[in-house]
């Protein structure tokens, strides 16, 4: 991170240092609302929105937190952004958000939207911190839309709840279940390391 | 002020708060409108389902209000005698049901409250949706209904046909049941077990209730019951409850008896 340049600040977390299969953060909601590829784009809209303005506004602030309460504050900014999204979703995407139900709420809980204030935010101007929201929240999207597009697919033989599948198809229920995803997201993990084998921890 | 002093950390606190409070409340009011009108449209949505008029994979979203209009008739009534009411008491263009059941002069204690899962009162009129057929016979009616789930009041629509006797639907569109459990309300496959149950032994009881595990389509009692939900044995009881309430004498049963009346008679009531 000596080098924190703008390009590898947005880039690095799409396969690099990817939260999901690399940090394995924000676990739960990525087994939760990935059965379809909607609640999918839904969340993954949600997350980079919270995640890109809740690291610019902690980031903005961050010479004036006094460090006792700097949970608290990044807890509360982090709230009050999700709490946001949620009433924009009730109000233009309803159907979406009576589906991920808790699970925008939950957004406040996901590891990677703490850990990148934490890690991040606290010590990198508003700019790079914003757009290192990004970047985490496109590594946590396209995991997301990779395992909801495969789920959707195979699982309810749709895609957008269109029907896509020849006739023949047999839909794979196991797939609509939560730990079909635990399946995928350990698949895409293997993946992605056997391609960079960097990422693979060693024992010690 | 040094930035850990006690002074700057109040400071911090409070301006934060301020500024958090005010962003919450801005987003909330002004999306407040919208929020109704989609509010509004998801219920109609779901009567239409009770109503077997709506289906998700086939119908959109935009077809809900033409749909509404051609083929549901809204009436309000008089819960406690059956009848309608008077458009002039009361006017069912302005009347707001949930918030009827928390005005004193429209609502009624329900006693005990233990009938309804706690709930102590309850609006003394409501609405009914009077599916007719071509003829312009009431073929079925939809009636709300709520109730206490395990984390939250259930609410939602049951459809009975005229004989008052038959089920045709049953919908939940709100309620913070846990997804997967509980929540499984909503879950198409089981709200079609209700259709064609019989709410109503011989002795004019509700029987209707959701059992636990499977119904054995042996048993001499398997049209009054229905299969429960896994992992949601309380929100199960709390469905059975408010089927038993509402549709039973302190509910809509003076409404029902007036419809099995007026559909033995023949009249159009």
């Amino acid at each position: 991170m000596a080098r924190s340049k703008e390009k590898d600040v947005l880039l690095t977390p799409i396969f690099d240092s990817n939260p999901i299969t690399l940090h394995v953060l924000g676990i739960c909601s990525a087994l939760a609302v990935t059965s379809k590829l909607e609640t999918s784009v839904a969340m993954a809209f949600s997350v980079t929105f919270v995640l890109a303005l809740s690291n610019a506004a902690i980031s903005l602030i961050r010479h004036y937190i006094p460090s006792s309460i700097r949970i608290i504050v990044q807890m509360t900014i982090i709230a009050s952004l999700v709490i946001i999204v949620d009433q924009i979703l009730k109000a233009y995407a309803f159907g979406a958000s009576k589906q991920l139900s808790v699970f925008v709420g939950l957004i406040i809980t996901n590891c990677i939207v703490m850990g990148r204030a934490e890690a991040f935010a606290m010590k990198n101007p508003p700019l790079l911190s914003a757009l290192d929201g990004i970047g985490n929240a496109l590594g946590y999207s396209l995991i997301l839309l990779v395992v909801g597009f495969i789920r959707e697919l195979f699982g309810a033989g749709k895609l957008w709840g269109i029907e896509v599948m020849p006739s023949w198809y047999q839909t794979n229920g196991l797939l609509l279940l939560p730990p079909s995803a635990f399946f995928l997201i350990g698949i895409l993990i293997w993946v992605l390391r056997t391609w960079k084998p960097e990422q693979v921890e060693h024992g010690s | 002020m040094a930035r850990d002093s006690v002074g700057n950390t109040m400071l911090v606190a409070t301006i934060l708060c301020v500024v958090c409070s005010v962003l919450v409340a801005s987003a909330a009011v002004g999306l407040r409108a919208r929020q109704d009108a989609n509010k509004q449209l998801d219920r109609k949505k779901n009567v239409l389902i009770a109503a077997g008029l709506y289906d998700e994979k086939e119908n959109s979203l935009d077809e809900v209000d033409s749909i509404f209009a051609a083929s549901i008739e809204q009436v309000l009534i008089d819960l406690e005698t059956g009848e309608l009411v008077d458009t002039e008491v009361i006017d069912p263009e302005t009347f707001d049901q949930r918030e009827a059941s928390r005005k004193p002069e429209l609502s009624q204690a329900i006693e005990p409250s233990s009938k309804l899962g706690g709930i102590k009162k309850r609006e003394k009129y409501s609405f009914v949706y009077r599916v007719k057929n071509e003829a312009g016979e009431i073929e079925k009616v939809v009636l709300p209904v709520y109730g206490k789930g395990l984390w939250s009041t259930l609410y939602g629509f049951i459809a009975v046909a005229s004989d008052a006797n038959t089920v045709e639907g049953i919908t939940f569109y709100e309620h913070a049941e846990t997804p997967g459990l509980g929540g499984e309300v909503e879950n198409p496959d089981w709200k079609a077990l209700w259709k064609g149950k019989i709410l109503f032994d011989d002795q004019g009881e509700v029987a209707l209730h959701v059992i636990k595990g499977k119904v054995s389509p042996s048993s001499a009692d398997a049209e009054h019951q229905v299969d429960g939900l896994s992992g949601a044995t309380i929100t199960c009881k709390g469905v059975t409850q408010l089927v038993r309430y509402w549709m039973g004498a302190d509910g809509f049963g003076p409404y029902l008896d007036k419809l099995r009346q007026s559909a033995e008679g023949g009249s159009d009531g």
